[in-house]
């Protein structure tokens, strides 16, 4: 290969070599998780439709650097939410906060479950007992659905 | 009739008369949690001039209204002559908190439109708003004398509003 | 004058569903054939009529006919011409005609397929949907015109909402109305039935197709408002548990419970007044759901422009047709026979376990999207219910449904031994347990909630597995094939969709435990690697659309040298409404979707970008078109469109002629 040619490969080389492992967008990437995960929980009072860490609103962008700074100073999960709900009441959570006024929240789900199935047993075995004249008459075993 | 086929139809009743409620209700309107509570500390440049300081406890000992303002806030615009007939006709100050605003752009505002403000206060991050709980501008609060926060309004203050919460909240906490 | 044409359209569409509603229902009362008959010409002249109305504004927004005021809010000069149409069902007004249209469509369709049901039966059953659509032609009239004008017209609409500009758009409400309506039968069937006081299994096997044929198209229409909402919104999911697509999912939860409640019914006579209930639930439910989107209580994405005097009207509407059908239920349910007699372990009782459970998921879901509502009506304050709250309780819920339905159709009818089923299922529960962990051990990682996922589907796979070997096997001689063709497509529908959950939770355990998102800046050039694919970005071009420009993104990915798809995200700004909108760039694949999304410019050249490796997010659809695919299965079986067969009273005598079923 001629002189150019070579200068030319090696500049190619080069060029290729620089193409790089793209940089993460947040300068610390595990605090940005940890932001992410944290604002995925907690409402845009804004568009209040959409969770801070997704919403473009200007005080989303505001919420989410707070966040930021506040895990940098060593502030935990609790802190950052109770930090939002001082500021916002109940309201900007996501996930209800279990207090007096959401015990029935919290616990309709499994009692409405519990309360379902027995009323079901006790239904069919009142069912049980009822007189056998008040049943429809059998027409035969039943072999396929 | 078995008592048993009724409670579809009841618990029906419930829900329909809590729809009903519901259509009274304002489901976006979010109750600041900070009423009663005291006022956030803030030291912030003043917007006439920006070498000077105004803290949360220079206002001490005084009943006063803070309105939550920008330049570039058009229901701000509406309420502002509200605001102004409020400053008017009463003794408590009005502080004006300019929100993520630019500083000329502001005070070219506030000539063109009026100011009410005893003073303004320039809050360029938004950060102190937030210690407020503030969520979308314009908003109004009403601080007592021992700096507790007594009032919010979210959204443009209303000529109703002034005369029938504000005004009387102000006389009520002057005495 | 069109827009008047469509207008006068809907008036006299009103006349004649006042007739529909009333007429027929006095003649069944006092046995005259004369009145009687009216009932099906009434309900193919008011779907004249409303199919009129419908083309008379589908003509001004074609036309861009912006002196009608809706045309004007939802549409402009620019938009092209799918996107008129579609823009039609954009706003509130034209939605709501949307669901008159389909409401007239579904009363013609039961009108003609119907010839073998008793005169009073029918004319009860289009009396009840010429009710409805009184309602709902009174709402529109009165609170909600689309034909409303503008005066003087405006020289331009404001646009569609960008949003709703795309393929999606125009064929997720149809679909979906089409199931939320399509209940509207199953509860005429029910209230003529509890009017007419002829509640029994025949009745079942006349309301089953329908309310699956309902079934399906909610289906379809809710997983297509799903994968819209993945692949334009930008942020990469699919469910937000947002009020109204509640509202979708609970009518949905209760009809998957009345299609298997219907079952118990047609088969035993059994829990007719159970089934009877659910039927009215689950129209009360799509009624609701109007409630919730259009009246302003709640806060959702999906909300109408609102109105506390609609509001009102929709709740006057729910008081009426849903306090007077349960009023109805409380009056006549207690005088329903028992049906047939079924022990305690049976498969009657599991398939009415199913129902317990479905219903308490949807009481779960209404209970999460009421709550706030309810504190504040209260004074109690302002609370948010999301994601976080309805994951958490759902998935417990889910968990016994999906096992009971492994067992359910290995179960006899009447009397089944638990031993016996256990026995059978040996096999089954085994294989699920070693296939859950290898799938996780094969993906990279063992977790235990994908786990439970993953054992949920696979649970489902081999007890199905089970059930078509048992029916498969030889016997008395009859060969496979014999046996093959013995089954009947409703036992193969319900077969489809039981697999079509089975996919959809494999999807979603997949996705949520293996799925890899990553914020990057990148100049061009810059490339990163995931999951073996490697994404190399290479600059940001400006295009022009018809109504929009845009900035957009090229991003080339390979694996293992090879070129496998070129990526263009989109960031847009319509001219129009000038909102800025992501338009993720998407590779799909049978077992993975790549999607970049380009967040925003920053210092240097280079752009924020979004990358995601999403493993088997299709199979979430998926499954759903396998659920939908099943249900029409199971719709098309042949015993239901047996009209000459129905000669003979009984469901014994029925059941003979029609053969194994």
């Amino acid at each position: 290969m001629s002189r150019w040619g070579w200068c030319l490969w090696l500049a190619l080389a080069f060029v290729a070599a620089r193409a790089q492992e793209a940089a993460p967008a947040a300068a610390d990437p595990a605090l940005e998780a940890r932001m992410q995960r944290i604002t995925a929980e907690l409402r845009c009072l804004v568009c209040q439709n959409q969770t801070i860490a997704d919403s473009t609103s200007g005080l989303a962008d505001d919420l989410r650097r707070e966040v930021r700074e506040q895990l940098r100073r060593g502030a935990n999960d609790e802190q950052v939410v109770q930090y939002m709900t001082d500021r916002y009441g109940d309201f900007v959570r996501y996930r209800p906060p279990l207090k007096a006024s959401t015990v029935v929240l919290w616990a309709g789900p499994g009692l409405l479950l519990v309360g379902g199935l027995a009323t079901l047993v006790v239904a069919l075995r009142r069912r049980s007992r009822l007189a056998p004249e008040l049943f429809d008459r059998d027409d035969g075993a039943e072999a396929e659905p | 009739m078995k008592l048993r086929y009724l409670l579809p139809l009841a618990l029906f009743v419930l829900l329909a008369s809590f729809l009903a409620a519901g259509l009274k209700l304002n489901p976006r309107e979010v109750p600041s949690p900070l009423i009663g509570k005291p006022a956030p500390a803030f030291a912030l440049p003043r917007l006439d001039d920006a070498a000077q300081t105004m803290r949360r406890d220079d206002l001490l000992g005084k009943v006063w209204v803070l309105n939550v303002w920008a330049s570039w806030c058009a229901p701000c615009r509406e309420e502002h002559p509200h605001i102004v007939a409020l400053a008017r006709s009463q003794p408590a100050p009005v502080i004006g908190l300019n929100y993520k605003d630019q500083r000329d752009a502001a005070q070219t505002w506030l000539a063109r439109l009026g100011n009410p403000y005893a003073a303004s206060v320039s809050d360029a991050d938004g950060r102190v708003a937030i210690d407020f709980g503030v969520y979308g501008v314009p908003e109004t609060f009403v601080i007592d004398k021992k700096g507790v926060i007594r009032f919010k309004h979210t959204g443009p203050v209303t000529a109703d509003i002034v005369e029938k919460r504000i005004k009387p909240l102000l006389k009520e906490l002057d005495v | 004058m069109i827009a008047e044409m469509g207008q006068l359209a809907l008036l006299l569409a009103l006349g004649v569903a006042l007739v529909q509603g009333s007429v027929p229902i006095v003649g069944a009362a006092r046995n005259r054939a004369a009145w009687m008959s009216l009932a099906r010409p009434a309900a193919q002249t008011q779907c004249l009529l409303v199919v009129l109305s419908f083309a008379c504004l589908t003509a001004s927004f074609v036309q861009n006919d912006f002196s009608v005021l809706y045309v004007a809010q939802n549409s402009n000069s620019a938009l092209p011409l799918a996107y008129r149409v579609a823009a039609v069902w954009g706003g509130h007004e034209g939605s709501l005609l949307l669901w008159i249209l389909m409401l007239s469509g579904w009363t013609v369709a039961v009108a003609n397929f119907s010839r073998h049901l008793p005169a009073p039966f029918i004319a009860r059953i289009l009396g009840v949907m010429g009710w409805i659509s009184v309602g709902f032609l009174l709402f529109t009239l009165i609170t909600s015109n689309p034909f409303e004008r503008l005066l003087p017209a405006a020289a331009d609409g404001r646009d569609l909402n960008p949003l709703l500009q795309d393929p999606g758009m125009v064929i997720h409400p149809p679909m979906l109305y089409m199931g939320y309506v399509g209940f509207s039968v199953a509860f005429a069937f029910a209230i003529a039935a509890l009017i007419g006081g002829n509640l029994d299994a025949t009745w079942a096997r006349w309301t089953r197709p329908w309310t699956t044929a309902a079934w399906c198209f909610l289906t379809i229409g809710i997983a297509l408002g799903s994968w819209w909402a993945y692949y334009e919104l930008g942020w990469g999911g699919w469910w937000f548990w947002d009020p109204v697509e509640n509202s979708s999912f609970m009518p949905w939860l209760v009809g998957t419970a009345l299609i298997h409640s219907l079952a118990v019914t047609e088969k035993r006579g059994a829990f007719k007044a159970w089934t009877v209930l659910l039927a009215i639930m689950a129209f009360s439910l799509s009624l609701l759901g109007t409630f919730l989107v259009r009246s302003g209580v709640l806060t959702s994405v999906h909300a109408f422009a609102t109105d506390p005097r609609r509001g009102l009207f929709i709740l006057a509407l729910l008081v009426v047709a849903i306090g007077g059908s349960l009023a109805l239920y409380a009056w006549r349910a207690p005088k329903v026979g028992v049906g047939s007699r079924f022990e305690l372990v049976s498969r009657e009782s599991m398939l009415l376990g199913n129902n317990v459970m479905l219903v308490v998921a949807m009481g779960t879901v209404l209970l999460g999207t009421l709550y706030p509502l309810v504190l504040d009506a209260l004074g109690l304050g302002k609370i948010s219910v999301g994601p976080p709250y309805f994951d958490n309780v759902f998935v417990p819920i889910m968990t016994p449904i999906i096992f009971l339905m492994g067992v359910a159709p290995l179960a006899r009818w009447r009397e089944t031994a638990l031993p016996d089923l256990a026995r059978r299922l040996r096999w089954a529960a085994g294989l699920t347990v070693i296939a859950a962990l290898l799938t996780g051990w094969l993906a990279g990682r063992i977790s235990p909630l994908a786990t439970l996922g993953f054992g949920m589907a696979w649970w489902i796979v081999f007890s199905l597995a089970t059930d078509l070997l048992e029916r498969l096997r030889p016997a008395e001689g009859r060969s496979v094939g014999a046996r093959v063709r013995m089954v009947p497509r409703a036992m193969v529908g319900m077969m489809v969709a039981h697999l079509g959950i089975a996919t959809f939770a494999f999807g979603v355990s997949m996705v949520n435990t293996f799925g890899i998102e990553r914020d990057l800046k990148m100049k061009p050039g810059d490339r990163t690697e995931m999951a073996g694919y490697v994404f190399t970005y290479r600059g940001v071009r400006d295009v022009q659309g018809p109504n929009y420009i845009a900035a957009q993104g090229l991003v080339e990915v390979t694996r293992d040298g090879r070129a496998v798809a070129t990526m263009k995200p989109e960031k847009r700004v319509y001219r129009v409404q000038q909102n800025p909108m992501t338009e993720a760039a998407i590779d799909t694949g049978f077992t993975r979707d790549l999607y970049v999304s380009l967040g925003e410019a920053v210092e240097g050249g280079a752009w924020i970008v979004r990358v995601y490796f999403k493993p088997f997010v299709v199979w979430i659809w998926g499954g759903c078109v396998l659920m939908a695919l099943g249900g029409a299965l199971a719709a098309s079986d042949r015993r239901y469109r047996g009209a000459r067969r129905e000669a003979t009273t009984g469901a014994g005598m029925a059941r003979a002629t029609a053969g194994a079923s």
